[in-house]
């Protein structure tokens, strides 16, 4: 069918000038909207890093620039796709893949934040609450089952980074590149950065000689109990120490892992 | 002040309108008249025209332009790519050498939503604040906005359509972008979260080049096909509240196009070329009101009409240092 060839009157071009103007105004603004979804529907729950404030508040105060990224030494930290709505550009760890190991120190991811939406009222690794470890995946615990551990703890191509004090205080390296040899698996605890702290506070050398950096409570512990088979074993069991940072997740050679970490009643931080 | 008002109206929307009879100096009324009496300026308009289609003028300010945009993106992935902390951060926020700056609109976002402000953020903003009402408000737009970039390209390639017959402009009511602005900072204030943020292209293109490109890549992609195909340069001219904020910013800059009505041959070169026309409303003939003008707050200084304008009738000039930026 041929276009009907007339010229459009002032007013007629006028009018549709508004509909159309009306119409990306609408679109624009639904379009916004639709960064709702994602977050009243729950789709993610993240782990934020140290100093996150409350979900809400935190996604309020966030910029999405990505400074608290840059800072990290362990690249933990990752930004949200648009998958996330209104949470797009905000900071996250996947604990699994590379969890926060405080090897900054200082926190540095809440120095860098320009907003305080990683709350500046914190300084030390034991003052944050990312969220907390829980065991979901016992069986596939090697010390429950009474096995040692030798190698890498995660195979020889996993990415993610710890630092060992004995190696580099300051440069973390692969995994990957620091095999064990343990007759009774305790990577969790062994790794775990609150009861690292802890013996070197034991050990009257808190870092940085700083006593504020030594936690007042453990994080993990193994606990000795006779299971059902009536032998008795070790069992990892999270403390109220612990502060949601993942390095059991992440160190944990059972696949899947023997823990997961859980933000949801986390970050009670509001400053 | 007047003029203030008038240039602030026209960036919240408002049609620029013929000036009242009472409105012109002395000295633009001898101007025009003048120029309506010598007939000898029609020939020399159109061997002006003809020359300049022969010889194209250079993009010099394009061209410094765009190395300016893509050195100052360049640095913030090379910033974090090196690890030199140079630039951190993305546009949004940022250190530079350590120190704050913060997107005055994300940063209002931030504000309204969180209802409260850390001393970072003020440092921030303030400093920003203070950079681009020096440097002129929207400058941020065509000098920094990585977006604006690409709307760039998207605009030669809907010019080429359109040249081509195969689609037209459609343009919107601008005054709909104040109406943007208005909604996003109700709804940040409202719903607590920095709704604008989710479809900011200057954000997501920003972090895409420093973090690596995600999905919203594909929100942007749709934008230009919607400049290309449908409206010209539609996101900067009608709905980024960024380019509203900072044109407020700079409606009082010493940055500004500066407007010569003497040597003017009104032949409209700078209008085709410019991303925002309506500040150029005193090019017509007989509108100018003074001999000499500033072209108004929703200027970019994208410096296009200064290198379109055959009798350098245009300049981008800092108040104080107009003959150094020459």
């Amino acid at each position: 069918m041929a276009k009907p060839n007339k010229r459009l009157t002032r007013e007629q071009k006028a009018r549709r000038q508004f509909l159309r103007t009306v119409v990306l105004g609408v679109g624009i603004v639904g379009v916004s909207l639709l960064g709702y979804v994602p977050v009243i529907g729950r789709w993610f729950e993240r782990i934020r890093p140290p100093g996150a404030l409350k979900e809400q508040e935190f996604l309020a105060s966030c910029i999405k620039c990505g400074q608290c990224v840059q800072v990290c030494p362990v690249n933990a930290i990752k930004l949200a796709q648009l998958s996330d709505g209104f949470g797009v550009g905000s900071p996250h760890i996947d604990t699994r893949q590379q969890a926060c190991d405080f090897s900054c120190d200082g926190l540095q991811c809440v120095l860098a934040c320009p907003t305080g939406a990683l709350t500046h009222h914190i300084n030390y690794p034991h003052e944050t609450d990312m969220g907390v470890a829980r065991v979901v995946n016992e069986k596939q615990c090697l010390a429950v089952m009474g096995k040692g551990f030798k190698g890498q703890a995660r195979g020889a191509s996993f990415k993610g980074k710890l630092r060992y004090e004995e190696v580099d205080r300051w440069k973390p390296i692969r995994v990957s590149e620091h095999p064990y040899d343990l007759e009774l698996c305790d990577l969790c605890f062994r790794q775990c950065p609150i009861e690292m702290r802890i013996a070197q506070c034991d050990a009257g050398k808190p870092p940085s000689a700083d006593e504020n950096q030594c936690p007042p409570q453990h994080a993990i512990t193994f606990e000795t109990l006779a299971f059902e088979d009536g032998i008795t074993r070790k069992r990892p069991l999270i403390l109220d120490g612990c502060v949601g940072c993942g390095v059991c997740e992440m160190i944990c050679p059972a696949e899947p892992g023997v823990f997961v970490i859980d933000s949801s009643e986390s970050r009670g931080l509001a400053a | 002040m007047k003029h203030l008002i008038k240039s602030v109206a026209v960036l919240l929307g408002a049609e620029p309108k013929k000036p009242q009879a009472d409105e012109y100096t002395p000295e633009a009324l001898a101007i025009h008249a003048e120029q309506r009496a010598d007939k000898s300026r029609i020939a020399l308009i159109h061997a002006e025209i003809a020359h300049k289609k022969q010889h194209k003028l250079p993009e010099k300010w394009r061209r410094r332009r765009w190395t300016v945009l893509i050195v100052v993106n360049l640095l913030f992935v090379v910033s974090f790519q090196l690890d030199i902390q140079l630039l951190e951060g993305a546009l949004t926020a940022s250190r530079f050498v350590g120190f704050h700056m913060a997107d005055l609109n994300s940063a209002l976002q931030v504000m309204l939503a969180y209802k409260e402000v850390v001393i970072n953020l003020v440092i921030g903003t303030s400093t920003v604040l203070v950079l681009w009402w020096l440097l002129g408000g929207r400058t941020f737009c065509s000098w920094v906005c990585p977006y604006h970039l690409l709307a760039e390209w998207a605009e030669m390639a809907h010019d080429y359509l359109a040249k081509k017959k195969i689609i037209t402009d459609h343009p919107f009511d601008r005054r709909v972008r104040t109406v943007f602005w208005l909604v996003f900072a109700v709804l940040a204030f409202v719903t607590g979260y920095t709704v604008y943020e989710t479809i900011s292209p200057t954000g997501i293109v920003s972090r895409a080049l420093i973090y690596g490109p995600g999905a919203g890549m594909v929100w942007v992609a749709t934008l230009l096909l919607f400049e290309i195909f449908y409206s010209k340069r539609a996101w900067c001219r009608y709905a980024c509240p960024i380019g509203l904020t900072y044109g407020l910013v700079g409606s009082v800059s010493p940055l500004k196009v500066t407007y010569n009505l003497a040597t003017c041959f009104h032949e409209a070169e700078c209008k085709k070329v410019c991303e925002v026309p309506h500040v150029l409303d005193m090019v017509v003939k007989g509108r100018a009101t003074e001999v000499d003008l500033l072209v108004g707050a929703d200027c970019t200084h994208c410096g296009r009409c200064v290198d379109a304008c055959p009798t350098h009738s245009l300049n981008l000039e800092f108040k104080g240092l107009g003959q150094l930026l020459k």
